[in-house]
């Protein structure tokens, strides 16, 4: 079994987002004084020259890195401002890096600024995905906080004429050993014009020694979101801004042939090959107009829909990506027992409640758009792209938004509302209704999941083979301790636009695995439980599955047929650096079929924790949205057309689908911390697959589980 | 037809030049500027336009202007009062009854029209009523919590 994360390619093969370094002499232009430090972008820190001691009153490192991936600024007013292309998008990363800022400076949280995903003021960065803020961003921001507080100290102890050692800070003062003399960090940085990148020895506070990151510190600007007054991009207005809307295709991939009328008064009818939108100094102006124009499209023909889904997935794909370990030959030869099943899972869709927005105005040739968007320098790509200008000549802003879960890491809107804006010469703003967002926004992939295995009476799984058609590889490398395993990733050509999702296939690859490792244990007449820890050597999935299981009470279930049905099941999970074991207690109401959840354990284990209450937040959060996925939301789509794009047609978890959730937090101080917000989403569907076979003895092997109830 | 309509929102007296026909939803957002009441779906499946009209929790989005010209409007910028947060918006930031927060303000409007008719509501009632309101982030756990906490508050201070 290989530990190197596999590439999860809806994220990566998106075109290659520009890879422009931050103009450092701009910076340092544009740096007006202070102390700035910098975080190199990639883990180059180690073969860095240093530069050699800076311990005036200003300067720059000779080795300053080319490109950069976040800094801190201490200004000379005292205010720390951390620079990060990093964005918020629910999942309380701006309160959470302040937090890990904050620790270091030994300063309170609200003295921490945050400015992020603004390509003109922030660095470059690949975009907010992968779990990887608090593994990678985070502790890079705390070096630099280190850094920058040895480097004050060190100022202050120099005026002081004292050993470092002597001076601590406390309530934002540094102070000296019998606190006869106290500096604000104002005193300190007035003057001051000193950049510096992490030198190489800088330590960092160790997870037991932490005391605001650990800490259940409140979201940072969360009275702004309970009064209404913070701003998403839907939001903003500009001087002489006007309001657009699209005219879209009749089916996907259909191209436009004409149009009439060609003008319609008080409002601004543009066309540019394919696109044709409308702008209008009122929303409601805008859309009535876009409805009203007739366009003719040149549709294509035979585009699959849900009725061939599968098998068009099957007979499109391609090569298997994957390496053999020992031989399935001799593995199955081993087997007592052998099972061989498929998987299935549906496009679903992200549907954050705040459709794609952006607004776009043009000044001299230069293009600002505020959007929501997870790739604030990718968007900048496409629009560099669209347009035909430099980078140089674009600004995109991402105002914290109303959420993505990987569904928001393309820049549509963006070239929808500066394309209008280009012909009007005037702002526009676009907010897509929540038809478009379903229908032109992009899915997660559907996939079909192959798994054959082979088993030894005593328990011991000998063989594992594992195909997965389209829906991606996150996650498809087994935890399992086995000898012989075939494990390929099948890319294919998927009929509907697909991409990243809160965890991304490895909820696909978890419902299949941990579905036919139920299987299994059923087949040998085993618990489930103890059929995964017979098979599982790695310490903290065994932690997590034990932890599950304990506070669920685990084998202390009611074996006694009730009414309605009820069952248990367990599922466990790794992705991302997080473990994750999920129990759920299901009921079936006979004669309806009506599936109800009727209580859900979850352990997770993700290194040592930076805010309880914000991960637990995700984690009840990841299950919420992992209902949807596992008992009911898909997609339908038939001829180049979705057929249920709205929330009416489309079931999304509500109030009355959550159970009573218990979330138990594994700590584990002595390891890095790794990132949340989607591996808690894995471990639900097979959990709730496995209960609905122990409660009514049908097996499910399609997602979503059981979308008009079961039918018994 | 655009036509002067007087409205009466957060207790101020507005007229707007509007189509009597257009969205509630969208004069308060375009025309007054009152952007915490939100969009999500157009169809009054999401609750996330949720304002109070007389007091009772109502989709903006589906409600023509021109029908409550004579209502006392409510929306989430009229809760605070001389600074002071209202109970439920308290306790929603007490519970971190949010992630991304766009369905805050809808929850909170909703929450608090269930409060206004229902000052002890079980889990049960919370559920019912709020069960129209999308939360994608999946904080459903926690805005019940803070709804109970906030009619535990005004319990209290009785």
């Amino acid at each position: 079994m290989s530990d190197i994360p596999e590439v999860e390619r809806y994220e990566l093969s998106e075109p290659p987002p520009y890879y422009f370094g931050f103009d450092r002499r701009q910076f340092i232009k544009a740096f007006s004084g202070g102390l700035v430090l910098l975080v190199p972008l990639t883990h180059v820190l180690a073969q860095e020259p240093q530069s050699q001691g800076e311990s005036g009153r200003g300067g720059f490192d000779r080795d300053l890195p080319q490109e950069i991936g976040a800094w801190i600024h201490i200004d000379q007013d005292g205010s720390i401002g951390v620079y990060t292309g990093k964005v918020e998008f629910g999942q309380n990363i701006r309160t959470s890096l302040a937090q890990a800022v904050a620790d270091e400076l030994h300063v309170p949280v609200s003295m921490v600024r945050l400015v992020m995903g603004d390509t003109e003021l922030t660095p470059f960065d690949l975009g907010t995905f992968g779990s990887r803020t608090t593994p990678t961003m985070a502790p890079q921001l705390r070096k630099a906080a280190a850094a920058a507080r040895e480097t004050l100290i060190s100022l202050v102890a120099q005026q002081w004429q004292v050993e470092p050692s002597s001076i601590r800070i406390a309530d934002a003062r540094f102070v000296n050993h019998d606190t006869t003399k106290s500096l604000t960090f104002a005193d300190v940085a007035k003057g001051l014009k000193l950049v510096k990148t992490i030198p190489p020895d800088t330590k960092l506070t160790p997870a037991d020694k932490w005391t605001i990151a650990g800490t259940s510190v409140p979201k940072v600007d969360g009275r702004d979101y309970v009064t209404g007054r913070h701003k998403y991009t839907s939001d903003l207005r500009r001087e002489r801004m006007l309001f657009g809307s699209i005219v879209r295709p009749t089916s996907f991939n259909a191209t436009l042939e004409s149009r009439e009328p060609a003008n319609v008064p008080g409002t601004s009818v543009v066309q540019d090959g394919d696109f044709l939108g409308v702008a209008a100094s009122d929303p409601l102006t805008a859309s009535s107009t876009a409805k009203a124009i007739t366009a003719r499209w040149k549709t294509v023909a035979d585009q699959p829909g849900n009725a061939e889904l599968f098998e068009y997935l099957r007979k499109n794909s391609g090569q298997g990506r994957g390496r053999p370990i020992g031989s399935i030959v001799d593995g199955l030869a081993a087997a007592d027992k052998k099972l061989e099943q498929t998987y299935t899972v549906a496009y679903i869709a992200h549907a954050p409640l705040e459709p794609r927005a952006a607004v776009a105005e043009w000044t001299d040739n230069k293009l600002t758009v505020w959007t929501g968007t997870q790739r604030p320098f990718g968007v900048r790509g496409e629009l560099a792209e669209t347009f035909h200008i430099p980078v140089s000549n674009i600004r995109v802003i991402v105002p914290d938004t109303g959420s993505g879960y990987g569904g928001k890491h393309s820049g549509e809107c963006a070239v929808e509302a500066a394309r209008l804006a280009l012909t009007t010469k005037r702002p526009v703003k676009v907010v897509w209704s929540r038809e478009e967002e379903f229908s032109w926004a992009y899915f997660r992939p559907a996939g079909v999941i192959d798994v054959k295995s082979g088993v030894k009476n005593d328990g011991t799984i000998t063989a594992w083979e594992f195909h997965n058609y389209n829906s991606g590889s996150s996650a498809i490398q087994s935890r399992y301790d086995i000898a012989n395993q075939n494990i390929q990733f099948h890319e294919s050509k998927s009929p509907l636009r697909q991409g990243s999702y809160r965890g991304l296939a490895a909820t696909a690859n978890h419902f299949a695995r941990e579905t036919h490792i139920d299987e299994l244990a059923t087949l040998l007449n085993m618990d489930p439980l103890q059929f995964r820890l017979k098979n599982l050597k790695d310490a903290r999935m065994r932690g997590v599955l034990e932890a599950a299981a304990t506070r669920f009470g685990w084998g202390r279930q009611n074996k006694e047929p009730k009414e309605p049905m009820r069952g248990v099941g367990i599922a466990c999970g790794f992705e991302k650096g997080g473990y994750v074991a999920t129990c759920a207690e299901v009921s079936v109401e006979r004669g309806t079929g009506k599936v109800q959840l009727e209580r859900i354990v979850e352990a997770f284990e993700c290194g040592a924790i930076v805010n309880p209450k914000h991960l637990e937040n995700q984690i009840e959060g990841a299950i919420v949205q992992g209902i949807g996925g596992t008992l009911f939301e898909e997609i339908f789509f038939a001829h180049g057309n979705i057929l249920n794009p709205r929330f009416s047609r489309y079931r999304v978890p509500r109030f009355n689908d959550v159970p009573p959730i218990e979330v138990v937090l594994v700590d584990r101080k002595d390891l890095p911390s790794a990132g949340a917000g989607e591996t808690p989403i894995v471990g639900l569907a097979p959990a709730v697959g496995n209960a609905i076979f122990a409660a009514t003895g049908k097996r499910l092997r399609s997602l979503p589980l059981a979308p008009k109830g079961l039918q018994t | 037809m655009p036509n002067i309509i007087a409205l009466n929102v957060n207790g101020k007296k507005l007229s707007v030049n509007v189509d009597p026909q257009a969205s509630l939803l969208s004069v308060l957002r375009n025309d007054l500027d009152l952007t915490g009441t939100k969009y999500g779906c157009g169809e009054a499946q999401c609750g996330a336009c949720t304002v109070l009209i007389d007091g009772q929790q109502t989709r903006s989005c589906i409600t023509q202007v021109g029908r409550v010209a004579n209502s006392q409007i409510t929306t989430i910028e009229g809760l605070e009062k001389d600074g002071q947060l209202h109970p439920l918006q308290e306790a929603f930031l007490k519970a971190d009854a949010m992630q991304c927060g766009y369905c805050t303000p809808g929850m909170i409007m909703s929450g608090v029209a269930l409060l206004n008719k229902n000052s002890k509501p079980t889990r049960e009632d919370i559920v019912h009523h709020m069960n129209g309101n999308i939360c994608r982030c999946g904080t459903y756990l926690r805005i019940v919590a803070a709804i109970q906490m906030a009619a535990a508050e005004k319990g209290n201070a009785k």
